[in-house]
């Protein structure tokens, strides 16, 4: 099937088999090769990318679903010479070791703190009428979709807090 | 994954129409679930008609107080929704300890309804299953069935629902509204909605075939105090063992309804009227038909305590 898609603020056309996932095509099709396979069940969150501003799994999401939906991948938060400031928190706070998870992390990372913003209440908000605040236990509860086998998880929390009170 | 062509409904009379008449079509919202099992092959659809598409993915007020979900909602936008948080807050408790933000992106209230049991035996194709394969066996009795159901299973299947947003739905007697490919409309209260496995666990609800969801209403707000309390083997992004959704009024009157542990969230009316009572009360009656294995033994006194620690929030 034909398919358009804006994917890191660019145009982008393909032809796809009906079965290709949205990480198959921005990794196959396109050599967006940043976002990450992981489990490919949305199980680990390797595969997280921002999709019309809100983070999914794009494993478990097919090509086709995204006819003209506005994609971001980590190419397109930052780039190594103008690093996203999520991106340079987490080298700041060593947030990843392997760094496998991390593009998936990060992505994920940057869509929080927006719904925090946003006011989204998470399992770990106690007052669902008043401000949400960014305590350790809300930022980790929210990241629970991101698995990291080498276990960097408290940097990765101190490299969101920098960022949400920069 | 299985060949498969795929659609983009117009209508939801032209959704419906192509599901009901074409072999081995189904609906696809937001896929999460779908896909996942379509990777396994135990999903195999010949045809998707994606209805992301059609006008379901508003809440409004209802003129008698209530509100209206669209269908195709998402479950962050239903939790995060002021009325809801406001007036339905046992909804945004059980969305909330759901899935992960990834998933509650993507996934829609339609969906979560429709999801199915992640019994381990479903899940793996070398083993018989009848939900799977009709007449094939289950595997789960005498298996493995620490995470499985404890009521209103048959010998057929014992697998659970496995949601966490249909109990909260449970307890303020929510109206799942559907259209029929014949261009009609049902209100399915959810009491109703999901079935029990009895001889064919592969009918998981009373929706016919190409009947399509297209909202959810809830009734006026019950006001009372909001409880969703999810018990599970990690403190985020798993299944219950056993959660409790209530509704606690200042009388200690209310609703209760138990996920977890059967095939559609688990309210027992005549068991919820002893809620003054006490937690051992209650659960004593909404379990009394209970046939547990001795493996998921645990998930009846694991429930009163967690109806007990609701009741106690309740009181203080």
């Amino acid at each position: 099937m034909p398919l358009r898609m804006k994917i890191n603020g660019e145009a982008r056309e393909l032809e796809l088999d009906t079965r290709t996932t949205l990480l198959d095509a921005l990794r196959e099709h396109l050599q967006l090769t940043g976002t990450k396979k992981g489990c490919d069940h949305g199980q680990c969150g390797a595969c997280t990318v921002i999709v019309n501003g809100e983070r999914i799994n794009s494993c478990l999401s097919l090509a086709v679903q995204h006819e003209g939906d506005e994609i971001t991948t980590i190419e397109g938060l930052g780039t190594p010479g103008d690093l996203h400031p999520m991106q340079a928190a987490f080298v700041k706070h060593d947030g990843y070791q392997c760094g496998y998870c991390t593009p998936g992390q990060i992505c994920s990372a940057v869509s929080v703190l927006k719904e925090i913003r946003n006011g989204v209440p998470s399992h770990v908000t106690d007052d669902l009428a008043g401000d949400i605040g960014l305590s350790n236990i809300e930022l980790r509860e929210r990241m629970s979709g991101n698995i990291c086998r080498c276990g960097a998880y408290s940097n990765i929390a101190e490299a969101m807090t920098e960022v949400a009170e920069a | 994954m299985r060949s498969f062509t795929y659609e983009r409904a117009r209508t939801p009379a032209e959704a419906a129409s192509a599901v009901a008449t074409m072999r081995g079509a189904k609906f696809l919202a937001g896929g999460t679930n779908l896909l996942d099992l379509m990777k396994l092959e135990i999903e195999a659809p010949s045809h998707l008609v994606d209805v992301q598409d059609l006008d379901f993915g508003e809440i409004a007020d209802t003129d008698d107080g209530g509100i209206r979900i669209g269908a195709m909602v998402s479950n962050t936008m239903l939790s995060a929704h002021p009325r809801v948080r406001r007036d339905y807050a046992v909804l945004t408790r059980a969305i909330q300890a759901g899935a992960s933000g990834q998933l509650r992106n993507k996934a829609t209230t339609a969906g979560n309804l429709l999801q199915r049991t992640r019994c381990s035996y479903f899940y793996d194709t070398n083993m018989p299953c009848n939900k799977r394969r009709p007449g094939d066996g289950c595997s789960a009795i005498g298996g493995s069935s620490r995470q499985l159901g404890v009521i209103g299973i048959s010998d057929s299947c014992i697998a659970t629902y496995p949601g966490d947003m249909a109990v909260a739905m449970r307890v303020l007697d929510a109206v799942v509204e559907t259209v029929t490919p014949d261009g009609s409309t049902r209100s399915i209260p959810i009491a109703d909605f999901h079935r029990l496995w009895g001889d064919t666990p592969q009918e998981e609800t009373v929706l016919e075939r190409g009947e399509l969801i297209t909202a959810v209403t809830l009734p006026r707000p019950r006001g009372g105090k909001h409880f969703y309390h999810k018990v599970r083997d990690r403190r985020s992004y798993a299944f219950a063992l056993v959660s409790v959704a209530a509704v606690i009024q200042d009388d200690q009157t209310g609703q209760v309804a138990f996920g977890g542990v059967a095939p559609k969230p688990w309210r027992v009316p005549e068991a919820e009227e002893l809620l003054p009572q006490g937690a051992a009360a209650v659960v004593s009656r909404a379990f009394a038909e209970a046939r547990p294995t001795d493996q998921n033994k645990f998930k009846i006194p694991l429930a009163e305590r967690t109806l007990a620690g609701i009741i106690a929030d309740a009181r203080s």
